[in-house]
């Protein structure tokens, strides 16, 4: 017999199922008050430094249904691209929201500042980008993505340059619709499906 | 700040696969194209923290925070509680644990439940709590029904609790599913069933807790939950900038 590994396995992930927002969002769930304080409503408080951006979206199953039911999570570092809780970080941005696709029209508007950009392991910088997790009935395992910016240099990101197929570079890049505000769609399956992220 | 190094790769063969065609929803809701695998950085070993001002004293007691503690829930008291270790069996300390569930009969408070078994009046179903400083973490509730629900023509969901664990940083975030030792709908549920390895399975079934049952009160169950960890390399790799 070979040594044992002292190592654990982590523990299998479930879906989030139909009711996460009584959890994880109780007033979208019709529970308002459950909570004094609910979390993650908002990632950034008066006063973050940066530009205010506005970026809607929905989430698209393969039948291209707008799913009423997706919970996202999005984290994101400060204007100058520091992370709450490393040393200089703004402390208006939590940098963290939880956010619902609206139950009548599937669509989900996340406020925040625009991210700045940050060192990459190895060397370089990433180019500005908001981290994003969906979590939905039918998901068995939270899906991550990233949202990126048309308006950026994303030329030089090392995440970007690691995907093979060029033309779905774009299902990551939030378009522009108007000053401040963007659309970033997500498709988790079929023709234009975004690129998912295992990291 | 110290690099503590990358996350260990996601084990994925640990996890269900995304596709999963006897949970019906898994077929419209998965990527037909592989995931994009990297290294991770600090987008990913980063992450929200939150702070004991933001919970209320009752947050971690469904029986009771409901109703503000005017009332106690009906149905089976028992404390759920355990602890949060990465895969280097490390505590992971003051991090925040959420759970939601349906009431004694099945029921869910929200909108779209609408289920023939009644709400409890006194029971809302959603606690939060943080883990001490050894990773510890307990919530006192009542044990959830079965369900019904429109998968195949007749499939129960076993009795379970959804519990939302973020760790340290946003690439360890991982929602799941606690089900009870002895539940026989485990063996015939399609989202159970999702996770093909059935020790894997296993680790989701909390079972009896005698010596942490409180006579002529409540019934403990154990559940531990291991979240990824992070490589431990000799070798200098620092983050650029840091």
């Amino acid at each position: 017999m070979v040594q044992k590994l002292d190592t654990l396995v982590e523990t299998p992930s479930q879906t989030a199922g139909p009711y996460v927002h009584i959890g994880l969002m109780p007033t979208y769930a019709g529970n308002a008050g459950y909570y004094d304080e609910e979390i993650a409503t908002s990632p950034i408080a008066d006063g973050a430094k940066g530009e205010v951006i506005e970026i809607v979206g929905s989430v698209f199953d393969g039948t291209g249904w707008a799913m009423r039911d997706a919970l996202l999570e999005s984290w994101q570092p400060d204007a100058a691209g520091k992370f709450a809780g490393q040393e200089g970080a703004d402390p208006a941005v939590t940098g963290h929201c939880r956010f619902a696709a609206d139950a009548e029209s599937g669509e989900f508007t996340l406020r925040t500042v625009k991210p700045g950009k940050v060192p990459a392991r190895g060397g370089g910088f990433s180019a500005p980008h908001i981290s994003v997790w969906i979590c939905a009935r039918g998901i068995n395992i939270g899906l991550q993505t990233r949202i990126y910016f048309e308006d950026e240099d994303n030329s030089a990101d090392p995440l970007l340059a690691r995907i093979e197929q060029r033309p779905r570079v774009d299902t990551l890049i939030a378009k522009k619709i108007g000053e401040g505000k963007y659309r970033f769609d997500v498709r988790l399956q079929g023709e234009g499906e975004t690129v998912f992220l295992d990291i | 700040m110290t690099d503590l190094g990358p996350l260990i790769p996601r084990n994925r063969e640990a996890h269900p696969d995304a596709y999963d065609p006897a949970y019906k929803t898994s077929v419209s809701r998965s990527p037909y194209l592989p995931l994009l695998s990297m290294e991770s950085g600090l987008s990913e070993e980063t992450g929200p923290t939150f702070g004991h001002n933001k919970l209320g004293a009752l947050d971690n007691n469904l029986i009771l925070n409901w109703t503000k503690g005017a009332a106690p829930a009906v149905g089976e008291r028992i404390l759920m509680h355990g602890r949060v270790v990465d895969e280097n069996n490390r505590a992971v300390p003051n991090t925040l644990v959420e759970i939601w569930q349906a009431n004694a009969g099945g029921r869910y408070r929200h909108k779209k439940d609408g289920y023939l078994a009644p709400l409890d009046p006194n029971f809302g179903g959603c606690g939060r709590t943080l883990t001490d400083e050894n990773g510890y973490y307990q919530f006192l509730t009542i044990r959830p029904g079965a369900y019904p629900w429109p998968n195949r023509g007749n499939d129960w969901r076993p009795m379970h609790i959804h519990i939302s664990v973020y760790g340290h940083s946003f690439g360890q975030r991982l929602i799941t599913q606690m089900y009870f030792e002895g539940d026989p709908l485990i063996n015939h549920c399609p989202i159970a069933a999702t996770i093909k390895n059935r020790s894997q399975l296993d680790r989701l079934v909390a079972p009896l807790d005698l010596a942490s049952s409180r006579p002529l009160d409540f019934l403990a169950y154990k559940f531990d939950i291991v979240l990824r960890g992070r490589r431990q390399t000799m070798f200098e790799n620092k983050l650029e900038g840091m």
